[in-house]
């Protein structure tokens, strides 16, 4: 039997104005799984983490965190919880070391005890040179790695993170997907809200897509992709062309005089069309993908 | 219902207790230092410049009458104003998120509110007598027990007060408003500076509606011996008071009134 990290079930959330942000949803993320949530601004995501977090409170239906429900059983199912906010929510006055020592004091975590582990986290985060600064003092990137270390200074079961890496420099990005990476693969289920489709891709297993308050997509990353069939490539050229080749089976524009883009369907193949291209005296440089697969099939999904 | 352990609880309460302490010793220059000068200056004017040619009041020296009111005065502003700046700053902050995420249960963080408010009202408290002492050096406190008892109660009843107030505010404006506009005059005319004796009768009977003037006498009665009003009552008030604003934040937090969505 599959344990879940987390289970919702016909979650509704109706705000005092009368919108309705979540219209029943049911969800399930099984144990160590690295699931994306993903949705347009304004499609309940940040409201379900609100609410699994305690700091939305929900209209009707239920949510268990390991089996602990939030109605019922609210501080253990905390205490196993780490959510990493999309808004920063620390004392921007405050010392980088006190932040996270007092987050740990927060779980029930003495002194004593959290003091190494702050330590290892803050090492661990590239953020002990700046342990005695103030927070306000730090830049975005270093602030958003202070969410994470106070996030996880209580080594929690289920880890949230609502887009940690808005904002921050690619480096750092994919600094944070190793980081989180290795964090799943030693046991702790992480979901994840983003809007960068390619980081959903790289990171994670499954996927929930959800919009005007309803889960439209709820399956494996690997599913989901088996779906798109058309694949975008660019290829550059290495001889400038005036207008765009005329190849059967195959849609091809001209983006400028030395790149060619072109949409290639899962039963047509890719050696075809470099054949097609050599033999009418067009050679190929180097190829990329025209652009995240992910993003083509959430556009689709939404706009169902 | 499950539940986590009582020392988890303990070192939680600890937390934010100790967080809410190191805010104001951090800020010492604002909140500790300012009523020690404005109470020499009280002293100075109202004591020694003026106080001789008041002469007498209650049968006391106008200087020494003065000090269970202004140390009064201090502890109730000082634990007011600390648990309403403090609380609506982790409002606007949204560091209140930190603790509504963790597994701390809501009495705890009402109670680490209320225990920082304390804390600087109680030290505000002996910082303005040990003032007092320059320039009333024989003052004697007639009731130890009493004085710490109402010094504490006040404390409480005040930051309780401050914790409401924080919960409903939206802006800075808000939790300006009831410490100038209602906490201010109130003690002021809540015999701080007078004994509502010297009032004409319909004065003194207005006087008696002010809640201030129980807090400030019951405190006069434990340092200095005398009261215009009853300290049974006075005490039952206050502790009545402390149980309503106790029950009120408890259900605010509960509800999420004003700090969730």
């Amino acid at each position: 039997m599959d344990n879940f990290a987390l289970e919702i079930s016909d979650l509704r959330k109706v705000y005092s104005g009368g919108t309705e942000a979540l219209k029943g949803i049911s969800l399930k993320v099984k144990e160590g799984d690295f699931y994306a949530l993903l949705g347009p601004n304004g499609a309940g995501k940040s409201t379900t983490i609100g609410i699994i977090g305690t700091l939305v409170t929900k209209t009707s239906g239920t949510v268990k965190i390991f089996n602990n429900d939030i109605d019922q059983n609210v501080s253990i199912a905390k205490s196993i919880l780490g959510v990493v906010s999309q808004e920063l929510n620390f004392s921007q006055f405050e010392k980088v070391i006190d932040i996270v020592t007092t987050q740990a004091g927060f779980y029930g975590i003495p002194k004593s005890v959290a003091k190494p582990k702050v330590e290892i986290m803050l090492k661990r985060l590239g953020l002990w040179d700046k342990r005695d600064d103030q927070a306000r003092t730090l830049s975005g990137g270093y602030k958003r790695r202070l969410m994470i270390a106070k996030a996880l200074i209580h080594e929690p079961k289920l880890l949230i993170l609502d887009e940690p890496t808005a904002g921050v420099d690619i480096e750092l990005r994919r600094e944070m997907w190793d980081f989180l990476k290795e964090i799943n693969n030693n046991g702790t289920t992480i979901i994840l809200t983003t809007h960068y489709l390619e980081e959903a891709e790289q990171l994670c297993r499954n996927i929930g897509i959800i919009d005007y308050g309803e889960i439209v997509v709820d399956t494996s990353m690997k599913d989901l992709l088996r779906k798109l069939d058309v694949q975008g490539f660019v290829l550059d050229l290495e001889e400038p062309l005036k207008e765009a080749p005329n190849i059967d089976g195959f849609e091809i524009r001209l983006e400028d005089p030395l790149t060619l883009i072109t949409a290639v369907s899962k039963k047509s193949s890719i050696n075809n069309l470099f054949s097609e291209l050599n033999n009418i005296g067009i050679n190929v440089k180097s190829m990329r993908n025209e652009s995240n697969r992910l993003e083509e099939l959430f556009i689709e999904m939404i706009k169902k | 219902m499950k539940g986590i352990s009582n020392k988890t609880i303990l070192i939680t309460l600890w937390t934010l207790t100790s967080k809410e302490i190191r805010r104001f010793l951090r800020i010492w220059i604002q909140t500790l230092v300012p009523p020690a000068v404005t109470m020499s200056l009280y002293f100075v004017i109202f004591g020694s410049l003026i106080g001789p040619r008041i002469g007498e009041m209650d049968g006391f020296d106008y200087v020494q009458f003065m000090i269970p009111g202004l140390i009064m005065m201090s502890v109730i502003t000082n634990s007011y104003a600390n648990v309403v700046s403090s609380f609506y700053g982790v409002k606007f902050q949204k560091s209140i998120e930190e603790l509504l995420i963790s597994p701390m249960p809501h009495w705890v963080i009402l109670l680490g509110f209320i225990l920082g408010g304390v804390s600087r009202g109680v030290l505000v408290g002996i910082i303005v007598f040990c003032v007092s002492l320059i320039f009333y050096p024989e003052f004697e406190i007639a009731n130890l027990g009493l004085t710490l008892l109402v010094l504490v109660l006040t404390a409480i009843l005040f930051s309780l007060m401050g914790f409401i107030n924080a919960v409903f505010a939206d802006s800075f404006d808000d939790i300006s408003v009831i410490p100038t506009f209602v906490l201010t005059p109130l003690i002021y005319l809540g015999g701080v500076f007078y004994s509502i004796n010297i009032l004409p009768e319909l004065w003194r009977q207005v006087s008696m509606a002010n809640p201030m003037l129980y807090v400030v006498n019951t405190f006069r009665e434990g340092m200095l011996g005398i009261s215009d009003v009853s300290i049974s009552f006075s005490l039952t008030m206050i502790s009545i008071f402390i149980f309503i604003f106790t029950s009120l934040s408890l259900y605010l937090l509960h509800k999420g009134i004003g700090i969730r969505e």
